[in-house]
């Protein structure tokens, strides 16, 4: 099976920008030739038309929780994966906070069995650092890894023992395994509901100091220069922590981060009025946080942009904000929220690709790239179609968007996942031939 | 003028002109409760659901008493013996209240932003009696009322709060009442109590309790909620008493005719002394006898009452 995307711009970051046709065979690329020159004969090739849009290398978002197994009420898998296919991804690492906790392989080899039964999108399950994710005792990393697993991670209920910490990065160093790291002090968060400053004091809601990050930040660290393995750092949401990563990637230091749309789109004010749906955790922070977060992605400080897609069904969220579930969806609207960074000239299109595809990628030590021979996996963006965010039409279980009523502009209108094609908008019809 | 609003959430949405009528209603409402008969018949027909998730007795009582001298039909529910303790969602629980048709719902909860919550999905009334370390507006109210009947203005007054602001309630609802009514609100406790961007409160932040206290008109006393109390807040009691407590010492610092106030319930010895709680300065129980007129007030003017209407 052959499909030919003829005519549009291909960025494909640090290797191409162009307009150009790309041939797909199966479920690899075979070809990429400028616009115009590919001619394809015979029955059974389906051509996409598509001049005007960009194809950029496969979305990947380093951090989604698909709740599967154990809360198939908020997310399943399945819903995921379609909701990730909808925004323009073709992969995820989904967060081990399952229930049971994704610190078994028989646990890690059920959610790869799931997701290639969906067949949406390619599923990388992030196992426990510790077992249950208590921060009492290492998880099986080897055999975690063995059945799938590409990192490991107490997203959630973040390792507050710098022992335990220091051991699983030597450990998962030793079988290649990153450590993606929730930094949180949690006895400084003292379970705050929002961010500390005025408007929690004005609301009456505990708050979280940036300090709870940040000192976490500081040190995993001083832990990635004792022990000289890689740790990511996941949802970085103040400038205190972007300032430490600044610093640790010049001495050196193996530190990679992400970021979320929602710390470079919003501010604490979302949370005005109790809105649980602007409840998240790290929360989120002020305008000169925001500011930091949108400078350190076009800087480099922080390499990637992940959702952190974390849905609750509506009746967890409609309850009084202190009881609100922290999280919020975000695979179908983390891209159009990337495109408004280029709009705002903080980014060029072709970091935004990198923070969202290349560089994940990268993190992941995953194929990447619109070239020949690479798995096809690809994302069809249209920058001019607008839309309403409406949670009601999104493909995730739940709907817990700060984005509704949200006027966007430039979304996926097609998604390429090993040659299928996994989402297409309707106005993106391939026409088979 | 009648009260154009349905409910009584917080004392920053209400405007100067809505906390002068409700003060002047509560005024005209204290005589009723000096008659022989403390009864008027200007609520009857009418239905008050008490709904008290955290335990309180003053201001429950306080509500009870202003609805029964207004003839309405009030009716206590807590939160040990609602549908709470068997697992229901303050959604349904509002539901069913709904349901019974009441007039108004008094809310005392733990939670920040819940009787918001509640007032967004009740065609009812609700007043927040209280939610979390959000709000206690018929508290800041009753303290305004207690205070003007004093001094006969709250324009120019030095309030002084002192205590444990970043669980306060009260202090909240009452610096942004004083503020309003052109009070100048000074706070101060131990740095461990006062909350980042306490300035956002429309107050200045005294170094130390002496500076808040000196020169003031009014001295608020905030109790020590140990249900409330974050780790590492405070030491001991004993200390607290010492250096952040009011006794004669410090209450010499103020005003020779400056008020001395507290929400309630007192622990005596820890952040007030004896000595001033029962001395002549002393108007905790003005604040409670004045309590009950707010509430008659709020009461009233949420149904609709309107100032010179006659309560007869």
């Amino acid at each position: 099976m052959q499909t030919l995307i003829k005519g549009a711009r291909v960025i494909d970051p640090g290797h191409l920008d162009a307009p150009c046709d790309v041939l797909i065979n199966g479920d690899r690329i075979e070809a990429v030739q400028p616009a115009g020159t590919l001619a394809v004969q015979g029955n059974g090739v389906t051509v996409v038309e598509a001049a005007g849009k960009w194809l950029t290398p496969g979305l990947i978002d380093l951090h989604v929780h698909f709740r599967e197994p154990g809360q198939e009420y908020k997310e399943t898998i399945l819903t995921g994966s379609r909701a990730a296919a909808a925004g323009g991804f073709t992969a995820v690492c989904t967060m081990p906070n399952t229930d049971p906790v994704n610190d078994d392989p028989a646990i890690t080899a059920l959610i790869r069995r799931k997701a290639e039964t969906a067949g949406l999108v390619r599923v990388y399950p992030v196992a426990a650092i510790s077992k249950g994710s208590k921060g009492e005792q290492l998880s099986e990393f080897g055999e975690l890894k063995a059945a799938g697993a590409v990192a490991v991670s107490d997203d959630g209920l973040p390792v507050m023992s710098s022992l335990l910490m220091r051991r699983a990065l030597e450990y998962a160093d030793g079988f290649g395994l990153l450590v993606i790291s929730h930094c949180e002090e949690m006895h400084l968060a003292a379970g705050g509901a929002m961010n500390e400053g005025p408007l929690a004091t004005r609301m009456g809601l505990a708050g979280i100091p940036n300090a709870a990050e940040s000192i976490m930040v500081m040190r995993d660290i001083a832990l990635a220069a004792l022990t000289g393995a890689p740790v990511h750092i996941a949802h970085v949401s103040t400038r205190e922590s972007v300032t430490a990563i600044r610093r640790a990637k010049e001495e050196g230091i193996p530190v990679t981060a992400e970021t979320a749309p929602h710390y470079f789109t919003l501010t604490e004010a979302a949370v005005a009025g109790y809105n649980t749906n602007a409840k998240m955790n790290p929360p989120l922070r002020t305008e000169a946080d925001r500011q930091a977060i949108r400078q350190a992605l076009a800087g480099g400080t922080l390499d990637a942009i992940a959702t952190d897609h974390a849905p609750h069904a509506p009746m967890e969220k409609d309850v009084e904000f202190d009881r609100a579930p922290n999280g919020i969806i975000g695979l179908e609207t983390a891209l159009p929220l990337g495109l408004q960074l280029v709009a705002d000239g903080v980014l060029t299109i072709e970091t935004l690709i990198t923070r969202m595809a290349t560089t994940p990628a990268r993190i992941l030590g995953l194929p990447t790239g619109v070239r020949p021979g690479q798995p096809a996996d690809l994302t069809l963006i249209d920058p001019e179609a607008t839309f309403e965010v409406q949670a009601a039409t999104m493909q995730s279980k739940s709907r817990n968007t700060p984005f509704e009523n949200l006027r966007l502009k430039g979304r996926a209108t097609m998604t390429i996942m090993g040659g299928k094609v996994t989402h297409q908008t309707p106005d993106g019809n391939p026409q088979p031939r | 003028m009648p009260l154009e609003r349905k409910d009584i959430l917080d004392m920053e949405s209400l405007s100067v002109e809505e906390i002068q009528l409700i003060l002047d209603t509560a005024d005209s409402m204290k005589e009723i409760s000096e008659r022989p008969i403390k009864k008027v018949p200007v609520l009857r027909g009418k239905t008050v659901i008490l709904f008290f998730y955290e335990p309180s007795t003053r201001t429950r009582t306080s509500f009870d008493i202003a609805a029964k001298r207004l003839s309405a039909d009030s009716l206590s529910l807590s939160g040990d013996m609602s549908s709470l303790v068997k697992g229901e969602t303050l959604l349904d629980t509002a539901r069913n209240l709904e349901a019974m048709h009441p007039d108004v719902v008094v809310l005392r909860h733990r939670f920040s932003g819940a009787p918001h919550y509640l007032a967004k999905r009740l065609k009812a009334s609700v007043i927040n009696a209280g939610d979390g370390t959000h709000a206690h507006p018929s508290q800041a109210l009753l303290d305004m009322l207690t205070v003007r009947r004093r001094k006969g203005t709250l324009e120019g007054l030095k309030v002084a709060i002192i205590g444990d602001i970043a669980h306060s309630r009260v202090a909240r609802s009452n610096c942004a009442g004083f503020t309003k009514m052109g009070a100048t609100v000074t706070l101060a406790g131990p740095p461990t109590m006062i909350p980042k961007g306490a300035e956002t409160l429309g107050a200045t932040v005294a170094p130390t309790v002496e500076d808040a206290i000196t020169g003031a008109d009014v001295v608020m006393m905030l109790r020590i909620q140990k249900e409330r109390l974050k780790p590492f807040s405070m030491s001991s009691e004993r200390e607290y008493a010492r250096f952040f407590g009011l006794d004669r010492r410090r209450l010499a610092l103020a005003r020779p005719d400056a008020l001395v106030m507290h929400p309630g319930p007192i622990n005596r010895g820890v952040e007030i002394a004896s000595e001033v709680a029962d001395g002549p300065q002393s108007i905790i129980l003005e604040q409670v006898t004045n309590g009950v007129a707010v509430r008659m007030a709020l009461l009233y003017l949420v149904l609709g009452g309107s100032r010179n209407a006659d309560p007869d």
